[in-house]
């Protein structure tokens, strides 16, 4: 674990007058959350261990701008995409990929009307193209096989942009005992965050809606709520916490799965 | 004399297919009042959504149960109403089932037994229906929004097809020429013995009842459309044809903030020079939404176009964990605003005079407004492609950009965004800071 994590910058690469396979776009929760930044190092170790060719902007990344975009705010939202596309533009970047579904879903459907378009994958189905070519094996044997996990899908992923089964091929790939929540897919319920939501209290109401979502997640009675987003991921956990259950249920990105089994 | 009849019957064919066309006229009007969006791509996309959607009701059906009724009573009213093309051959041109005539004998027998099958089919599944909504009540259709009106409408468009269903038994019951035939009356063949007693003059006199009541019934219903969530049955075609094409996910990029922006960013740009000839006029008069005119005009045959089924509100997080808002009465908010500024319109010989009223505040709070997580699931959830996301986006863009009225916790995530590129109040340096954890 105390291995250190090789992080190339896109101004490095530059710099060494090549270009990368893939740009990791970290995402704002995933450079300054404390709990997604686990995240972060998880598919970076993955990256590592599969010998990827990637960079990452570093200090030259800024806010994709999409929950200003939710929150009304199409200024704000247009200035921060114009910024970030000249950045990307000026590397000549092709391929992103992120382990966020909102910044997948803005830079893949809201930067191509502005000037920015690239080939973007969510991390689950990147990982899920390194296991199918064969560059990154995962063990049969490994300490999450056979547990009961639950996967929860993130909306802008899910419902937003289609993507259901990478995240389970992952899963499946890990053999793990895949069990269904009442509400998945096409009709999985918002974990809360989305929509800018993650930043206000929520309005009033009889519950909040990420105690909902555990609630659905509990009674599949898992070992593990896998996430493949960092918002979901907080708001998941916030819910095993207000369950009292966090002795018994543990909230995992898919990521952290894959590097957790694999002891990178 | 012999003539007046026919005569009559024109009269009221004419009335009640006029008084349609003219309510058509205002709804195309209304809608119109919508901004103009430009949704010719795609489409054999959209072709292909309609007919999946609309015709082959694949939305419909993911609730099996709602879904087969659905189904039933959608086949069954359309096939049924082939009759009504020969009630309106026999009512003007004064014949007695023109089908006789010119078909043979067992192929009108084959249709219209099977209309009697669907007849049957349809009341039983209406029946179930109101049974649905009233005896088991169903939650989505006990919602806060769900009274008075929407709550009756729905009850009527029951009880109505109820009735037609009888009237066309009843008409054949008793037509004791047709009895005679002994072909098709598969199901009236069993209603007849109840009129078993009554003589030749009076079964005749109950027929053209019947029949008359039958078209002024269609004739009535095609009228109360107009009035009601109803309308659907003609709407959903287009609607879904022109619903939207892009991921869930997608928003839609308001270009008149591009042009802003691109100027801004543009170094070239003298911000203090004259504005090239006509640019002006490319500035809208407000960003976002805060009044039906604001909407565009497939927004505006969403709210046209929605039913009250409440599958979105059934769906949506918010909703569900007792928050105030609920995708279906946005769709209703928006459609009844829009009905009072066509009445207004109408009211003051063709232009709107202000009425001191709006969408936003009048209508939709903005309690309602910032609940929402963009999720989509209501989207996802509508039978007939209706997008209240959309709606629910203009409406804060409104709030944001015109109003400055965003809650202060997202007034701040905003200015941390514009000042550290960031949500959070971190340093745009420390973003690489988790690589040494
Ligand atoms: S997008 Fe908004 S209105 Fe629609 S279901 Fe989700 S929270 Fe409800
Ligand atoms: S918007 Fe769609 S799902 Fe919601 S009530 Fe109207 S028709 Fe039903």
């Amino acid at each position: 674990m105390s291995e250190a994590l090789k992080v190339p910058t896109m101004a490095e690469c530059m710099a060494e007058g090549r270009q990368p396979e893939i740009l990791f776009w970290v995402g704002s929760a995933g450079s300054y959350d404390d709990r997604a930044k686990k995240i972060t190092r998880a598919f970076v170790k993955i990256l590592n261990n599969a010998n990827v060719d990637f960079a990452v902007l570093g200090t030259e990344e800024s806010c994709t701008g999409d929950v200003a975009k939710r929150a009304g705010n199409e200024f704000l939202f247009q200035m921060q995409a114009v910024t970030n596309i000249e950045v990307l533009n000026a590397y000549g970047v092709k391929r992103i990929v992120t382990a966020c579904p909102h910044s997948y879903n803005t830079l893949k459907n809201e930067y191509p009307q502005l000037g920015g378009n690239y080939q973007v994958q969510h991390h689950t189905q990147f990982i899920e193209e390194l296991i199918n070519a064969g560059r990154l094996i995962i063990e049969k044997e490994n300490s999450f096989k056979g547990k009961r996990i639950t996967f929860h899908d993130p909306c802008y992923l899910g419902r937003g942009n289609s993507v259901y089964e990478a995240p389970r091929a992952l899963l499946k790939a890990m053999h793990v005992e895949l069990v269904e929540m009442k509400r998945n897919k096409k009709t999985a319920l918002c974990c809360g965050a989305g929509g800018a939501q993650m930043f206000k209290e929520p309005e009033k109401g009889d519950k909040d809606i990420n105690v909902l979502r555990t609630e659905d997640a509990l009674e599949t009675k898992p070992s593990v709520i896998a996430t493949g987003c960092p918002y979901c991921n907080t708001m998941m956990t916030d819910g095993v916490k207000f369950k009292e259950k966090e002795a018994e249920v543990t909230v995992l990105d898919v990521a952290e799965l894959i590097a957790n089994a694999q002891n990178l | 004399m012999d003539y007046l009849p026919n005569i009559i019957f024109a009269i009221i064919l004419i009335l009640g297919i006029g008084y349609f066309a003219k309510n058509v006229k205002s709804l195309i009007r209304n809608i119109k009042l919508g901004q103009d969006v430009d949704v010719s791509d795609h489409k054999s996309q959209r072709w292909k959504n309609m007919a999946m959607i609309a015709l082959g009701q694949s939305k419909m059906v993911r609730r099996p149960i709602a879904g087969f009724l659905h189904v039933v009573v959608y086949v069954g009213f359309i096939i049924i109403n082939i009759e009504v093309l020969e009630i309106i051959i026999d009512g003007l041109f004064g014949t007695h089932r023109i089908g006789l005539k010119i078909l043979p004998e067992s192929v009108y027998g084959f249709l219209i037994g099977s209309f009697e099958i669907l007849a049957v089919l349809v009341f039983v599944s209406v029946t179930l229906f109101w049974i649905r909504r009233n005896v088991i009540k169903l939650k989505r259709f006990w919602k806060s929004e769900m009274t008075s009106w929407p709550k009756n409408d729905a009850n009527f468009i029951l009880y109505f097809e109820m009735v037609l269903m009888t009237l066309f038994l009843v008409m054949n019951a008793t037509d004791v020429h047709f009895q005679h035939l002994n072909s098709g009356n598969v199901i009236s063949q069993f209603i007849a013995p109840w009129f078993g007693n009554l003589s030749e003059g009076v079964l005749h006199l109950i027929e053209r009842t019947a029949w008359w009541w039958h078209i002024i019934g269609i004739l009535i219903f095609l009228n109360y459309l107009y009035f009601s969530k109803h309308l659907h049955i003609l709407l959903a075609f287009p609607n879904t044809y022109y619903g939207k094409i892009a991921p869930k996910g997608q928003l839609n990029n308001l270009e008149a903030v591009t042009k802003e922006v691109k100027m801004m960013m543009d170094p070239n740009i003298d911000p203090f020079a004259a504005p090239a000839e006509g640019a002006e006029a490319e500035i809208p008069a407000k960003f976002g939404a805060s009044d039906v005119q604001d909407l565009s005009w497939v927004q505006l045959l969403n709210a046209y176009t929605c039913t009250e089924c409440g599958r979105c509100t059934s769906e949506c997080p918010a909703n569900l964990t007792g928050k105030k808002l609920s995708p279906r009465k946005i769709m209703m908010d928006t459609r009844d605003r829009l009905e009072e500024v066509g009445k207004n319109i109408d009211a003051n010989k063709g232009e709107f005079k202000d009425d001191n009223k709006q969408l936003l505040g009048d209508y939709i709070t903005t309690e309602e407004l910032w609940a929402c997580t963009t999720c989509n699931a209501c989207t996802e959830a509508c039978p007939v492609s209706i997008d209240p996301l959309s709606i629910i986006l203009e409406m804060r863009r409104y709030l944001v950009m015109e109003q400055s009225a965003a809650p202060t916790e997202l007034n701040n995530m905003m200015s941390n965004i514009e000042n550290n590129g960031a949500p959070w109040p971190y340093n745009q340096m420390d973003r690489l800071n988790w690589k040494d954890e």
